[in-house]
């Protein structure tokens, strides 16, 4: 079943003090099933977050439409969660009520929100720490903390922009871990966008391949590696080939990037 | 032994702070005791404090005190309640920043003080006038100062709220506020102390009490006693709203201090 179709999207932003406009995404088409976890993987300045932004609503494509469940997207809505690669938290809640946060805008009773915020507190791993700032927080806990505030809002679909990029690599991999057993237990569709070949293979069901300047979807790869996956996956024969051929097909991509400098 | 940016401990820095306090009155003890500045100019450290407690005791000078933390008071509350909400507004709307941006930057460069004749033309020389000159003194710096603030709200988190389901009313009520609520603390405790200058200037003209009145008064008098014991007290009086300002502000943001 398709969740989501994003139609022939493309971003050019205008040119900065007379400059000429950048086209930071091509006319791009991508159709995502329900409960598909898509990774979009890429170099730096391949348009990848713009794509990401304009799923959210957070930024307006220049042609093109993106529809989700057949509804035509105009803004941000509770119906897209979204965790970003920067930390934010809202610093003066804490961690029970930034989780709390969108279910109290959109006005439920709070009992129902008690409830919610203890399950996800628990799906996160985060028990104890209800009631701590965010800045008395890891990096680690942070982001488990946006993912639960992300998913406590019950959306369709949940976005990530790179939620893991500034965590050191064994946070990370558990936080893989953790994110990926969540899926795995609920069956959200996930869009998530990363430049590491390793944890674009480990989550996704398929992933979409990006090439830089200007942005487009140079290959679309399904992942056929059973689940539940753990760790030790990443040394498989199967992992290591995957590796090699997206190792490569990005390869090329950040060699004409640099070259372009 | 001195290091760039090298902490101190708690007990060092409250020895440190109060022997600059001790150093500055021994030297104004040095200056006048030892005879080098005539007691006509500048009273000794002793004779201000028997002048002090004259000033007290015998000609009602608490009702001073109290009358110009009153008037302090009571102009920078009007002020802050019409300016902070305005300068949240242009913080979050730019086309209301737009309106009354440049006015407000214009209304910031004029002198309160210099306002004074006019007020007194315009409101007497009871309170309203007092009370209007630390609101034009205060208002258009609040105004201003918010809206930077608030206007500088962190993209990511306004950008988080959104997706999460907050709508417009919502992202100034409960990410623009609680996000910039300490800064305009902040905001409120520098001005508040801005305005301790425009009250005292406002009470050299044409007032009959106050502790400013009391320093002109002194003046008439050559008092250069009872003059540095005003001047002292507001000083202690600037301390103490300092210290209340930063008490209520550990109190009200946890988060920050956590």
């Amino acid at each position: 079943m398709t969740k989501l179709v994003i139609d022939n999207v493309s971003r050019t932003f205008p040119g900065v003090r007379g400059g000429a406009p950048v086209m930071a995404l091509t006319p791009t088409n991508l159709t995502v099933a329900a409960n598909d976890f898509i990774t979009i993987l890429g170099p730096s300045g391949c348009g990848k977050s713009t794509l990401l932004r304009i799923v959210a609503g957070l930024d307006r494509p220049s042609t093109g439409e993106v529809r989700l469940d057949g509804r035509r997207i105009t803004g941000p809505g509770a119906d897209r969660g979204m965790v970003f690669q920067s930390y934010t938290l809202f610093p003066w809640l804490t961690v029970a009520q930034n989780i709390a946060f969108g279910l109290r805008e959109q006005g439920r009773p709070e009992a129902e929100i008690r409830e919610i915020v203890a399950s996800y507190i628990e799906k996160v791993g985060l028990r104890g720490f209800e009631n701590h700032w965010p800045k008395q927080l890891s990096g680690g806990m942070q982001q488990r903390t946006a993912i639960a505030r992300a998913l406590a809002n019950d959306p369709e679909i949940l976005l990530l922009d790179e939620p893991f990029g500034a965590l050191d690599n064994q946070t990370r991999s558990l936080m893989q871990e953790l994110l990926l057993g969540i899926w795995e237990r609920e069956r959200k569709t996930v869009l998530f966008v990363t430049h590491d070949i390793e944890e674009a293979i480990f989550l996704a069901s398929r992933v979409i391949v990006m090439s830089a300047r200007p942005g487009r979807i140079k290959a679309d790869l399904a992942v056929d590696l059973p689940h539940p996956r753990d760790y030790k996956m990443k040394t498989s024969p199967e992992f290591s080939a995957l590796k090699a051929r997206l190792t490569e097909e990005i390869r090329v991509e950040a060699v004409l990037a640099a070259a372009e400098h | 032994m001195l290091r760039p940016l090298e902490p101190i401990g708690q007990g060092a820095r409250i020895a440190l702070g109060i022997s600059f306090f001790i150093l500055f009155v021994l030297g104004w003890a040095f200056a006048t005791f030892g005879g080098y500045v005539s007691p006509t100019f500048l009273a000794d450290p002793l004779t201000m404090l028997a002048d002090g407690w004259s000033l007290l005791v015998d000609h009602g000078f608490l009702f001073d005190i109290f009358v110009t933390i009153w008037r302090v008071l009571g102009g920078f509350v009007l002020a802050a309640i019409v300016a902070v909400p305005l300068g949240i507004l242009m913080g979050a709307y730019k086309p209301i920043e737009a309106f009354f941006e440049p006015f407000v930057s214009f209304a910031r460069y004029l002198p309160a003080s210099a306002f004074i004749p006019l007020l007194i033309l315009w409101a007497g020389i009871g309170e309203v006038q007092k009370l209007l000159v630390i609101f034009i003194g205060s208002v258009f710096q609040i105004i201003l100062m918010v809206a930077v603030s608030v206007g500088s709200t962190r993209r990511d988190l306004v950008e988080a709220a959104y997706t999460l389901g907050a709508r417009d009313t919502g992202i100034v009520r409960r990410v623009m506020i609680p996000a910039n609520a300490p800064e305009i603390a902040e905001i409120l405790r520098l001005v508040l102390g801005w305005a301790w200058t425009y009250v005292i200037v406002a009470e050299l003209i044409g007032s009959s009490s106050g502790i400013g009145h009391m320093i002109i008064d002194s003046q008439a008098l050559l008092a250069t006693g009872q003059i540095i014991f005003g001047i002292i007290i507001i000083g202690l009086i600037g301390l103490i709203s300092d210290f209340l300002f930063k008490a209520a502000n550990r109190w009200l943001f946890p988060w920050r201090f956590a």
